[in-house]
């Protein structure tokens, strides 16, 4: 978000799912999109049908390369070498939009020079892809009519992370793939409201709608529409916060609805911080491996249960509608918080969802024409200035949000770990289609449950047989964190020299093994590569 | 764009060129039935429901493929009609299982609604009648073949809509049956369980396992809501008994089109799951113990306060959720940052 807010000066997808099906060509870069967004990855595969050419960049060979004109496997952590290397081409080919870098954007030649001495061929010797890959994709991606790129974790999850995004805009500025039907920068959300808890402000730097916590106006008018004085400086962010627990600067936490002991990485790490705290309260529809943890466990409603609003990936704005009644004595968040602030001595009046959406709507510009009646069925994309506005499905039409779009020359840099002696492999994570997360949800569903329950780490045949071990077999993964028990899937699908994990399944919690190290602007952990050794266990 | 002027059952409608009969009917809301008819497929054209009279036409074309053209006069009930849908009706009941009393999909099944719209109660051909074993080794759905009629929106879903491609017709004339590659079972498949194909069959041959017996169609409310797992934001029904979900249908007009995918489709169970949280704990010697609300709050709020007076404001830290409404975390983050602190954060970064 940090990368897209440079580059363009709004972090968010900038096209949206339903352009995807015209677009003439797609770059699908670090997102597993069929099994992690799964219909969006049948868009994808009907634009495919209806003539688009689709460039897939994954370590793994996942779905989508089934149905890809180009595949890039890069290395695990390569991406800027990849994304300046397609760069590269596009400039020395030709087949840039030198209009649209003219009229629309800055800094062009700062990237001109760093991409310059990032031929295909040193691109192929650092990220394992071959040149004329390379240019073949390049020239998918820039010669097509309207283009768009699509990425998630696999972009952001890395200590480059930032940069790899600066990366990505880069291509789409360079090609004038943006602000037009079925292009643009789309970096697809993971979870169900993590676009809208941005937009909300459960960030450590901004209120609502991303106005800056350091900035005085800002902060002036949420303290006189709160009644209350609020601190000029940034926040914690999460990895930093039980950093803190750890070193007793942060004494007491709440935590509502979040599951870090098992999607954090370097588990042993967050358990020995949370360990640290003084008072936590945990506030959830279950006993999670965090709750477990807590001095106070808060039982909320289920979805099903409450009314409020949801944001999608692509700012749209719908509603959650109740079904059900509470269960036992749980509580809708809403209510539990509106309860504590009274018990705190804030004056918090709400007696329904829309009450607290009003007060959203007057204090965020960019929420401020959407209300509960304008819903409807199809929602709203914000930004949305007023009530007669029809909300904004792309982004940046005839301009940035930040007035020029802003290229970035970034360098490719190694992950901070690197396989070597002790630790040959490279273990990278994510989430398969039928669970989620850390579990909470669809371990406790009964066909998911039957269709896949349990671990299966991916390792690649030639690894396979070199180790001795087989399909189904048990391996003992070890990093320098600590180390876990995981089944085995033997599969082509991962490279020879990587492996693959879910972080779904507590009984092999792979972030025990993942490394905490974070891109210094965006703080995202490097989830994606750390070092491992495997062995027959 | 340019127009056509055609006649419907007596009236002048214009309508778009390159328009089906069948889409020119529904948008002047002209009911014409249908089975292996869907907007966002193919046109198949194959079981021939949709025919209707056109004047000077020799045979009744299928409303569903027959493009509209300039002076058309169409009937979609006229006597002709009636009595081809009829035939159609009594053929296809010649090989369906009659037992529409104990069927799920009594009250949403095509079959049933056109037999009762035409009188048809039955079938006077005595045909030869499938006998194939249900397939239930699915976690999520049933399989009854036997009540197949074959319309194809299944096969059509899960290639053009989902390309998965699990599904195909096999063999020819009476045994052709709608199956996997080599027959195998459906888990062995492709097939990612989307449950697209269950939610457009027109009858009772791919019924879903949640729900089973826990009522028919018309006694479930219908909650139109947000799914709860990824940021695709796909909307779809709760469909509610007696204060338990009973079913997801999915919402066909809302901005994806109705598509779903295992999780937002199957994946809702959790909600009555025996696990829940029903009541505030707190831990004492090591042990939760159960608490009122009165007694939970009264503590958080006591060592929030000393923590603030002993250590300073920024002692407090708090992650939100993303899993959450927009309208909780924006009461988190005014919470915690009306305590004097801006340590909150969610897991936008994992």
């Amino acid at each position: 978000m940090a990368g897209l807010a440079t580059a363009f000066g709004s972090g968010a997808m900038t096209n949206t799912i339903g352009e995807i099906e015209d677009a003439k060509a797609i770059l699908v870069i670090g997102s597993n999109t069929t099994e992690n967004h799964p219909v969006i990855g049948y868009r994808i595969k009907r634009a495919v049908k209806k003539g688009a050419k689709l460039i897939v960049a994954d370590p793994r060979y996942i779905e989508l390369c089934d149905y890809a004109d180009s595949y890039l496997q890069l290395k695990p952590g390569t991406n800027i070498a990849l994304l300046n290397a397609l760069a590269h081409v596009i400039i020395k080919e030709g087949l840039a939009d030198e209009a649209f870098i003219k009229d629309r954007t800055e800094n062009f030649a700062a990237l001109k020079a760093t991409v310059e001495k990032y031929t295909p061929e040193y691109a192929a010797e650092i990220t394992g892809v071959p040149a004329e890959e390379i240019v073949k994709a390049a020239r998918l991606y820039a010669e097509a009519e309207v283009a768009s790129i699509f990425y998630t974790m696999g972009i952001t999850q890395h200590t480059t992370g930032t940069n790899n995004v600066l990366a990505v805009a880069n291509l789409a500025m360079l090609t004038g793939n943006m602000g037009k039907p079925s292009g643009g920068v789309n970096p697809l959300r993971g979870q169900n409201n993590v676009q809208g808890a941005c937009d909300m402000g459960a960030l450590p730097n901004v209120f609502t709608g991303y106005q800056k916590v350091t900035d005085d106006a800002a902060r002036a008018k949420f303290a006189k529409a709160w009644g209350v004085e609020l601190a000029g400086k940034d926040g914690l962010t999460v990895t930093d916060m039980l950093d803190a627990a750890g070193s007793k600067d942060v004494r007491a936490m709440y935590i509502m609805g979040e599951n870090p002991y098992l999607s954090d990485p370097d588990s042993t790490h967050v358990q020995q911080c949370m360990g640290s705290l003084d008072f936590l309260v945990v506030q959830d529809m279950f006993m999670t491996e965090t709750a477990e943890f807590a001095d106070v466990v808060l039982p909320a409603v289920s979805w099903a249960e409450k009314e409020g609003t949801f944001v999608n990936t692509e700012r749209r704005v719908q509603k959650v509608n109740p079904a059900l009644k509470p269960r036992g004595n749980a509580k809708a968040d809403w209510q539990i918080l509106t309860q504590l602030a009274t018990k705190l001595g804030f004056d918090w009046e709400y007696d329904c969802a829309e009450d607290i959406f009003k007060e959203i709507a007057a204090l965020t510009p960019s929420y401020a024409g959407v209300t509960y009646d304008r819903l409807g069925v199809m929602g709203i994309h914000w930004p949305c200035p007023d009530e007669v506005h029809p909300g904004t499905p792309i982004l940046h039409v005839d301009k940035f949000s930040r007035g020029l779009g802003h290229f970035s020359a970034v360098e490719h840099q190694d992950p901070a770990e690197v396989p070597d002696e002790q630790y040959p492999f490279i273990l990278t994570t994510g989430r398969i289609l039928y669970h989620y997360h850390t579990g909470t949800m669809t371990r406790r569903s009964e066909g998911l449950k039957q269709i896949h329950n349990e671990e299966l780490m991916e390792l690649n045949p030639l690894d396979a047989q070199a180790l001795g071990v087989e399909e189904c077999d048990t391996v003992k993964v070890s990093s320098r964190r600590g180390s876990v028990k995981s089944r085995l899937k033997v599969t082509d699908r991962v490279p020879p020299g990587v492996v693959f994990m879910t972080f779904h399944f507590k009984e092999t919690a792979a972030n025990i093994l993942t490394n905490s190290e974070s891109c210094p602007t965006a703080k995202i952990p490097e989830l994606k590569v750390c070092a491992v050794n495997v062995e027959k266990a | 764009m340019t127009k056509v002027n055609i006649t419907l059952n007596g009236q002048a409608v214009q309508v778009e060129s390159g328009k089906t009969v069948l889409e020119a009917a529904q948008a002047v809301g002209i009911d014409i039935p249908t089975f292996c008819h869907d907007p966002e497929l193919s046109k198949a054209g194959a079981c021939r429901m949709c025919v209707v009279e056109v004047a000077g036409a020799r045979n009744l074309p299928a409303s569903c493929t027959t493009p509209v053209t300039e002076g058309m006069v169409i009937e979609t009930e006229s006597d002709r009609v009636i009595n081809a849908r009829k035939s159609i009706l009594k053929l296809t009941w010649a090989g369906h299982p009659q037992d529409c009393l104990t069927c799920e999909k009594t009250g949403s099944c095509k079959l049933q609604d056109y037999s009762y719209r035409y009188d048809v109660d039955g079938s006077p051909y005595k045909g030869e009648v499938k006998e194939i074993p249900l397939d239930d080794t699915n976690p999520f759905f049933f399989r009854d073949l036997n009540k197949c009629i074959l319309c194809g929106k299944c096969v059509r879903k899960c290639h053009e809509v989902n390309g998965a491609g699990a599904i195909d017709f096999m063999y020819r004339g009476f045994g052709t049956k709608v199956t996997t590659a080599f027959d195998d079972a459906i888990e062995e498949s492709s097939c990612v369980f989307c449950g697209m194909c269950v939610d457009i069959c027109p009858v009772g041959a791919l019924t879903p396992k949640q729900g089973l017996n826990q009522g028919r169609a018309w006694e479930a409310d219908k909650v139109l809501t947000t799914c709860p797992y990824c940021g695709s934001g796909c909307t779809f029904y709760l469909h509610v008994r007696d204060d338990k979900i009973v079913g997801v249908t999915p919402n066909f007009e809302g901005p994806m089109d109705g598509h779903l995918c295992v999780k937002g489709r199957f994946g809702w169970d959790f909600v009555d799951s025996p696990d829940r949280l029903k009541t505030p704990l707190i831990k004492k010697d090591g042990e939760f113990v159960e608490a009122t609300w009165e007694e939970a709050m009264d503590l958080i709020a006591s060592k929030f306060e000393g923590v603030r007076a002993q250590f300073g404001a920024d002692a407090i830290a708090g992650l939100s959720s993303a899993r959450t409404t927009n309208e909780e975390n924006y009461l988190f983050q005014k919470l915690l940052r009306s305590m004097g602190t801006n340590n909150v954060d969610h897991c936008a970064r994992l």
